[in-house]
C-alpha cells in the first residue's frame, strides 16, 4: 500500500443470517479481498434505516455495502423486500441531491456464497476507487453537498416519506384498505414525487434559517423554478415551518421558523 | 414399570435434519437427548444440499441456525462416529451400547482452527463434494459441521507426525482407539436417514463409464458456491460449461429389474429444482428432463414445475424410461434414446444428470438387528398407517427417510412426531435428568461508568499468524473506557473462559469484548462466560478479526492488522453504550386447544394429553371423524371405520380431554402461552397456552363430466361408500375413473395428492371383487409415490387399463347413444394417436380437496397467512411446516395440505410435540434482542403493527404501539420503518450502529 494511493473506506452493513455468514465462508475459504470494509453486522438488512445510511456518508464514508439473504430466504420472512425498498428511496434521495447513489449499494448474498461476498467486495473496492474520494470524506467536507445530503437525510427522516416507503411492499402485493392491489409504477411514482417535495422544502428551510429571502432569491439558489418555490412556500407557511419575515416594497421574504420538518 | 424406573433421557439415532428437529423438540420438552450419529459430524444429506425446494432455499443457510443449535444446547449431548452395538431393556427404560470409533482428536481441546488440516502433507477423496474434489486425510466435511472437531481419516493418514507437531491445542491423538458407551435412555428414535442408489449397474446409462454422466447428488455439489466448481456447472470430462443439459429421472426408483419398484417420492421436484439452479447459475444452458410422471405432489409443487416450464424454459418429456445413453468417443457428449409417442428418438446433450432414488440405508439391517425392528421388503422400517411413526418394538420410533423415502418437510413433521410419541412414554420423568446450572447473581451495572477489557484471540496461528496480535492488544488500551487487555491462545479454550471470569473480578470489568472469529457460533459461549462472571450476558461484544481479517487479508499483514485494530474500536465504540437486557417472562397457561376433530385434531389432542396436558378438542359437527369418516379402506388394506371409532373412543374416555361438539370459536384473545377463547353459545371462555389448527379439508362438488346430472357419474368419496357396501353383483361392469377433477387447473393450480392412491386402491378393490370387471383410470401423471408404487403395479397387472392425458386433452362425457345405455367417454389415446371411445357404467371423479369455509375467518381471528390456495401457510415451507410465524399456533392435516391419513397423523403427532415445547415449561423467556417503542413519540399511526412479521406489535388502549416481548424477534423492521422514528432495537439500537460506524470515519469520534 504506497501512502498516494486512494483508498476508498467502506462501511458493510450485513444481515446476521446470510451475508455475514456469506462474510465468514469467505475467511473459512481463505478467499481474499481487499481491506477497505468494515463490517457492522445487524439481524436483518430490514434494520437498516436510509437515516443511518446517510449519516455514513455524512461521516465521511466512500461506499456503503448492504447485504442480505436473497429475495425468498429472509430469515424474518420478508425484511430484504423491505430493505430494497429503502433501498431504492436512498438511491433516489441520492441522487436529488447530486450525490452519486453508485456509492451505496445492495447485495443479496447467501450464507454459501463465499466468494460472491469476496468478488462484491473486491467489485465495489474497485469502483470506488475509481469514482475517488467521497466529498464528504476528511477533515474538510465540500460544504455544499454536505448541506444538500443533510436536507436529503431530513428527508427520510420526515413523517410521510417514511409512512410511504414503508407501506409500499403491502399496498403493490396485499393491497390497501378498499382491497385493491396498487400499481409498483404508481405507488413509486407518488413517493418520488413526495420526497421531491419534501427535499426541495427542506432546502428551502435551510436557506432560510439564517436570512429572510424572498421567492426568486430561494429559486436561484437551490435551483427551482420559482413558480415551484411559491407552492412549496405556501405549503410550509400552512405547516407553520416558514414565516413572512417581512416585505421590501413589494418583494415579501421568508424566513424558517426554527426547528425540522 | 412404575414410573420411578422411567429415564428422562432420549436416544436419537441418526444426526440428520430428522434428528436433529427431534432432538430440538425434546430437549426444548424438559428431556435429556443423546444424539448418535455414526460420522464425525451431524447433519445428514441435507448438509450436502445446495438449495431446496420448491422455495429455492439456500440448503445450508436455513439449515446451519439450526445445527448450532443442537450443537449449544445444554440438554442435547452429540456422541459422533458412533455406531450401536446392542440393546437392553424395555419402553422407558433402555441400555444401548455404543461402539465410539476412534477420532484421533481430542474433542475437547480441538478448536476446530483447521491448521492441522492445511498442513497435512496427504489428500484423500473428499466423500462429502461426492469424490468431486479432494481433501486433506485430517478434515472436517464443511466448515459450519457441529461440533466442529476435526477427524483423522485412518484410511489415507499416513502417520507422519505433522498434524501433532503443528496443532497448537494438543489435541491430536494418534492411539486414540475404540471406546465402549453404555447409555441409558428412555425412548429410542431411528432417524439413520437414507442412503443414494449407485447408479454404476445400470450398463444401459453409462454412469463410471462416461465422465458426463453424472448422479443428481453430484450435480447438488457442483451446483453449490462452496463445491468443487463453485457453483458453475461444468463438464467433469473437460472442465466445459455444458449447454444442454439432461436428467433422467426414476433411476433405481420404480424398477422392478432391480428389486426397487417403489417411487423415490422426492426426484422429480429434485430435478426440477437443479434444472433451475442450473440455468439460474449458468446463463445460455438450457435443461430437459426425461420423467416417467411428473410428480409434483406436495404443496404448491405443481406452481413450481409451471414455473419451471414457463419462467425458465426447462423442457419436459413423459415418456417411459430413457432407453439408454451412448457417448461420443470424440467429444464425449451423450445421446440418449427414448420413446416419444409410438416413436423412437434420439437426441444429443453436454452432460447428463441421473436422478438416483433414495434407498434404504446400509445399516438398515444392523439396526434392524440390533433393536429387532421388522424392515419392509425395501428395507425400510414397516410402519402402520395408523401408526406411521412407531416401529413393532414400544417404544423405538422411527422417523424420516428411514421409513420410506420422502421430502425435508414430511421428515421434519415427522421428526417432531416422534418427540411427541417418545415423551408420552416419559412423560413423568420429564425434567429429571437437566443440568441444573448454578448462576452467581447478577451485578447491578446501572450508572456505573463502562469499565471495558478487551480479550484478542491469536486462534493458534489462525490469527496471529498474519495479524499482529500484541501491537492490537496494546492498542485496545489506548482506547476509551479499557481498562484490560490482554491475549490468549484460544480464547474459547476452558482455561481461557475461566481467566475472563478472574479478570472480571480482579479488574471490576462491566463490558467485555473478544476479538477472535465469528459470533454467529461462538457468541453464545462467550456470553455464557459472562453471564458466569455475574454480569448480563448482553454486555459482550465481539470483533471477527479472523473470518474479516487475517483469513481474507492473509497477504497483507499489516494492512490486516490496521484493520484488527478499527474493528477493536468499532466494538468498544459499541460496548461503551451496550446496556444489560431483560428478557420478559410470562407464565404459561398448560393447556392445548385443538380446533378440529378430525383423524390429525384427535391425534394431536391424544398426544398432548397422553403428555399429562388438559386438551380441549372443539369439533363443529356433532361427531367426531371428519372426512376420515367417509372412508372406509386404506391402499394398505386398513380398515378405517374401526380405527377411526377406536380414536374416537380413546378421545372420549381421555381424563385429559375435554371434549366440545357441535361447537365453533366465537372468538380467540392473547398471545403465546396466555390464549383466550370463547365458544359460539358459551359463557365460559377456555385458557389455554397454545392453539393447534387442524381444521381438515372437504371434497369438491364437480360441475364437469356430467355430475349431478346422471346419477352414475360420482365423486371418489361417493364410490368408497358404494365399494363397501354393494354386493359384487350389483357393482358397476365398466367403471371409468377421472383424475384431477376441479385441481391442476388455472383455478385451483394444486394437486390433491392422494386421489391417484384412491384411485389405484379403489380399482384394485372393484377388480378384487368383481375380476370381470373393466376398469379405466383415465390420468394427467399418476402420482403413487413411495410404496403407494407397488399397488399401482399391482393393478396394471389386475387388468386395470391406465390412459394417460394432456391438460388440454381431458375426457369427454356424455349420455351415450341410447336412452338408458352406457355413458360414453372418449379420450386421445397417445401411443394409439387416436380417440378411443369407452362405454361405462360408472365414472368415477377424483375430486379436489378444498379448504374448508372458515378458514379465512380463523385466519383473522388469529392473524394466520393463507396460502394462495386459501389453505393454512406454515412458517416456513422447509423447517417449520407445523408453525407459525406467530408463536403458540401450530397447524396438522389437511388444514396445511391434501394429505394421506398417516401424513396427517405424522403431522399432528408433530404439532402435539411443538405445542409441548411451550406447554412443559412454567414460563416463557422473551429474546433479549427486541424492539422497544417510545411511548412519548409514538402517535398510533400503526405502520409498525402492519409490518411486523410475528404479530409482535399491538395497539394499546390509548392509541399507541406497543410490543408483545415474548413474540419479537429483534429483526429491527419496525425500527427501520416507525414514520415517527419511535422505535429501537435493543442490542442493536440507531445510536450504537452510529457509534460504531462513526468510530472509524472523519475523526473517528468516540
Amino acid at each position: 500500500m504506497t501512502k498516494d494511493k486512494f483508498e476508498p473506506r467502506i462501511i458493510g452493513y450485513l444481515c446476521n443470517w446470510c451475508s455475514y455468514a456469506g462474510a465468514d465462508l469467505a475467511g473459512v475459504s481463505r478467499f481474499q479481498y481487499p481491506t477497505n470494509i468494515r463490517v457492522i453486522r445487524m439481524m436483518c438488512s430490514g434494520r437498516l434505516d436510509p437515516v443511518v445510511i446517510l449519516e455514513t456518508f455524512i461521516r465521511g464514508a466512500d461506499g456503503v455495502m448492504v447485504g442480505g439473504c436473497h429475495i425468498g430466504d429472509c430469515h424474518y420472512m420478508d425484511g430484504n423486500h423491505h430493505a430494497q425498498r429503502k433501498i431504492w428511496l436512498t438511491h433516489a434521495i441520492m441522487k436529488r441531491a447530486g450525490f452519486d447513489p453508485a456509492r451505496l449499494r445492495l447485495e443479496w448474498i447467501s450464507a454459501s456464497e463465499g466468494d460472491r461476498f469476496a468478488e462484491v467486495v473486491s467489485d465495489l473496492t474497485d469502483q470506488l476507487t475509481k469514482m475517488g474520494p467521497s466529498p464528504l470524506k476528511g477533515e474538510k467536507p465540500d460544504p455544499e453537498v454536505l448541506e444538500r445530503i443533510r436536507a436529503a437525510q431530513r428527508v427520510v427522516e420526515d413523517f410521510r416519506i417514511r409512512a410511504l416507503i414503508s407501506k409500499e411492499y403491502k399496498l403493490t402485493t396485499e393491497g390497501n384498505v378498499y382491497g385493491e392491489v396498487l400499481e409498483e409504477d404508481y405507488i413509486k411514482d407518488t413517493i418520488l414525487e413526495a420526497m421531491d417535495a419534501e427535499y426541495t422544502r427542506n432546502q428551502i428551510l435551510m436557506e432560510t434559517t439564517d436570512k429572510a429571502m424572498s421567492v426568486k432569491e430561494i429559486a436561484s439558489a437551490i435551483d427551482v423554478p420559482s413558480p415551484a418555490v411559491l407552492n412549496h412556500v405556501v405549503r410550509l407557511r400552512q405547516k407553520n415551518l416558514l414565516t413572512l419575515a417581512s416585505i421590501d416594497e413589494t418583494t415579501p421574504k421568508y424566513k424558517a421558523m426554527g426547528g425540522g420538518m | 414399570m412404575t414410573a420411578k424406573d422411567k429415564v428422562g433421557a432420549v436416544m436419537v439415532v441418526g444426526g440428520g435434519i430428522s434428528g436433529m428437529q427431534s432432538s430440538l423438540d425434546l430437549a426444548e420438552s424438559g428431556f435429556k437427548v443423546y444424539l448418535v450419529d455414526n460420522k464425525p459430524t451431524i447433519g445428514g444429506a441435507m448438509a450436502q444440499l445446495d438449495k431446496t425446494f420448491p422455495t429455492n432455499d439456500c440448503s445450508m443457510c436455513i439449515m446451519a441456525p439450526k445445527l448450532v443449535e443442537v450443537g449449544r444446547h445444554e440438554n442435547i449431548e452429540i456422541v459422533t462416529n458412533a455406531d450401536v452395538s446392542s440393546v437392553d431393556g424395555d419402553v422407558g427404560n433402555f441400555t444401548v451400547t455404543l461402539t465410539k470409533n476412534p477420532r484421533r482428536v481430542d474433542e475437547e481441546l480441538c478448536t476446530g482452527c483447521g491448521i492441522c488440516s492445511l498442513k497435512c502433507p496427504v489428500e484423500a477423496i473428499d466423500m462429502y463434494n461426492e469424490g468431486l474434489m479432494a481433501r486433506a486425510a485430517i478434515y472436517v466435511d464443511y466448515p459450519q459441521a457441529v461440533p466442529l472437531k476435526f477427524h483423522i481419516d485412518k484410511e489415507r493418514c499416513i502417520g507422519c507426525g505433522i498434524c501433532e507437531g503443528e496443532c497448537p491445542a494438543g489435541a491430536i491423538l494418534y492411539d486414540q482407539t475404540e471406546e465402549i458407551m453404555k447409555v441409558n435412555v428412555g425412548p429410542i428414535i431411528l432417524s439413520p436417514g437414507f442412503d443414494e442408489f449407485d447408479p454404476t449397474p445400470l450398463r444401459e446409462y453409462g454412469y463410471g463409464q462416461y465422465p458426463n454422466v453424472v448422479s443428481s447428488i453430484e450435480f447438488e455439489r457442483m451446483l453449490s458456491a462452496s463445491g468443487p466448481f463453485r457453483g458453475v456447472v461444468m463438464r467433469p470430462s473437460d472442465g466445459k460449461v455444458p449447454e444442454k443439459v439432461a436428467f433422467i429421472q426414476c433411476v433405481g426408483s420404480r424398477d422392478e429389474h432391480i428389486g426397487h419398484n417403489y417411487c423415490s417420492s422426492v426426484c422429480c421436484m429434485h430435478a426440477i429444482k437443479e434444472a433451475m439452479i442450473a440455468q439460474e447459475h449458468t446463463p445460455g444452458l438450457s435443461s430437459h428432463i426425461f420423467f416417467m410422471d411428473i410428480r409434483a405432489f406436495g404443496k404448491e409443487f405443481d406452481d413450481y414445475v409451471t414455473r419451471a416450464q414457463d419462467e425458465f424454459g426447462i423442457g419436459i418429456t413423459r415418456a417411459n424410461r430413457v432407453a439408454d445413453i451412448a457417448q461420443d468417443p470424440n467429444t464425449k457428449d451423450l445421446h440418449l434414446r427414448y420413446h416419444e409417442g409410438g416413436d423412437i428418438k434420439y437426441e444429443r446433450f453436454n452432460l447428463v444428470v441421473l436422478s438416483v432414488g433414495l434407498h434404504a440405508p446400509r445399516t438398515a439391517k444392523d439396526l434392524s438387528a440390533a433393536f429387532g425392528i421388522e424392515l419392509n421388503k425395501y428395507n425400510f422400517v414397516d410402519t402402520k398407517t395408523f401408526a406411521p411413526l412407531e416401529t413393532n418394538v414400544p417404544g423405538i420410533y422411527a422417523s424420516g427417510a428411514f421409513s420410506g423415502p420422502k421430502d425435508i418437510p414430511t421428515t421434519v413433521a415427522e421428526a417432531s412426531g416422534v418427540a411427541a410419541k417418545a415423551a408420552a412414554d416419559i412423560h413423568d420423568a420429564r425434567n429429571t435428568l437437566l443440568s441444573d446450572v448454578q448462576l452467581p447473581p447478577e451485578r447491578d451495572v446501572l450508572g456505573e461508568e463502562p469499565r471495558i477489557g478487551v480479550f484478542v484471540c491469536h486462534c493458534g496461528i489462525n490469527i496471529g499468524g498474519v495479524v499482529d496480535v500484541p501491537d492490537v492488544v496494546e492498542y485496545a488500551a489506548t482506547l476509551p473506557n479499557v481498562v484490560f487487555s490482554d491475549a490468549n491462545l484460544y480464547t474459547c479454550s476452558q482455561d481461557t473462559q475461566e481467566r475472563i471470569r478472574e479478570m472480571v473480578e480482579e479488574h471490576d470489568l462491566n463490558r467485555i469484548i473478544v476479538a477472535s472469529c465469528t459470533p454467529r457460533t461462538h457468541e453464545p459461549l462467550f456470553r455464557n462466560t459472562v453471564r458466569e462472571a455475574g454480569l448480563n450476558p448482553y454486555l459482550f461484544e465481539m470483533a471477527n478479526i479472523r473470518d474479516q481479517c487475517s483469513w481474507v487479508h492473509m497477504h497483507e499483514p499489516e494492512a490486516a492488522t490496521l484493520k484488527s485494530k478499527e474493528l477493536v474500536r468499532m466494538a468498544v465504540a459499541k460496548a461503551r453504550l451496550l446496556e444489560p437486557l431483560e428478557k420478559a417472562s410470562i407464565p404459561v397457561t398448560p393447556r392445548a386447544l385443538v380446533i378440529g376433530g378430525g383423524v390429525s385434531g384427535m391425534t394431536a389432542a391424544l398426544d398432548i394429553a397422553d403428555q399429562g396436558f388438559t386438551t380441549y378438542l372443539v369439533e363443529r359437527e356433532k361427531k367426531l371423524g371428519g372426512i376420515a369418516r367417509r372412508l372406509y379402506s386404506t391402499i394398505r388394506g386398513d380398515n378405517v371405520k374401526a380405527e377411526v371409532e377406536q380414536m374416537a373412543i380413546r378421545v372420549k374416555e381421555h381424563p385429559n380431554i375435554e371434549l366440545f361438539l357441535g361447537a365453533e370459536v366465537d372468538y380467540i384473545d392473547g398471545t403465546v402461552g396466555n390464549f383466550l377463547t370463547m365458544l359460539k353459545g358459551q359463557t365460559q371462555a377456555i385458557e389455554h397456552g397454545v392453539v393447534i389448527i387442524a381444521t381438515g379439508g372437504v371434497e369438491y362438488e364437480p360441475d364437469e363430466y356430467l355430475y349431478g346430472k346422471d346419477e352414475r357419474v360420482v365423486t371418489q368419496l361417493q364410490f368408497e361408500e358404494e365399494l363397501a357396501k354393494t354386493k359384487a353383483k350389483d357393482l358397476p361392469s365398466t367403471a371409468v375413473f377421472i383424475q384431477c377433477v376441479g385441481c391442476r387447473n388455472e383455478e385451483r393450480p394444486y394437486c390433491s395428492r392422494v386421489c391417484c392412491g384412491s384411485t389405484v386402491k379403489q380399482a384394485l378393490l372393484l377388480k378384487g371383487k368383481c375380476p370381470e370387471a373393466e376398469v379405466f383410470v383415465l390420468y394427467r401423471d399418476l402420482r403413487t409415490y413411495a410404496f403407494k408404487e407397488d399397488a399401482y403395479r399391482e393393478a396394471a397387472e389386475a387388468g386395470v387399463i391406465f390412459i394417460r392425458f394432456a391438460k388440454d386433452m381431458e375426457p369427454k362425457v356424455s349420455k351415450g347413444r341410447s336412452k338408458d345405455g352406457p355413458l360414453e367417454v372418449i379420450i386421445y389415446e397417445e401411443l394409439l394417436e387416436e380417440n378411443i371411445m369407452i362405454d361405462a357404467d360408472r365414472i368415477i371423479l377424483a375430486a379436489a380437496i378444498l379448504p374448508p369455509e372458515g378458514n379465512e375467518r380463523l385466519a383473522q381471528l388469529l392473524k394466520l397467512p393463507l396460502s394462495k390456495d386459501r389453505f393454512f401457510l406454515e412458517a416456513h415451507m422447509k423447517l417449520r411446516p407445523l408453525d407459525f410465524a406467530t408463536d403458540g399456533v401450530f397447524l396438522a392435516g389437511l388444514a396445511h395440505s391434501p394429505k394421506y391419513i398417516d401424513e396427517s397423523m405424522a403431522q399432528a403427532s408433530g404439532a402435539a410435540a411443538r405445542a409441548v415445547t411451550i406447554l412443559s415449561r412454567d414460563t416463557l423467556l422473551a429474546e433479549g434482542v427486541i424492539s422497544v417503542i417510545d411511548a412519548d413519540m409514538c402517535t398510533g399511526c400503526g405502520t409498525c403493527i402492519e409490518l411486523c412479521p410475528y404479530n409482535a406489535i399491538e395497539r394499546t388502549e390509548d392509541d399507541k404501539a406497543q410490543v408483545i416481548d415474548v413474540l419479537c424477534k429483534g429483526c429491527g423492521i419496525c425500527a427501520a420503518s416507525c414514520p415517527e422514528r419511535a422505535i429501537d432495537i435493543r442490542g442493536f439500537t440507531s445510536e450504537q450502529i452510529i457509534a460504531q460506524m462513526s468510530s472509524v470515519m472523519n475523526g473517528g469520534g468516540m
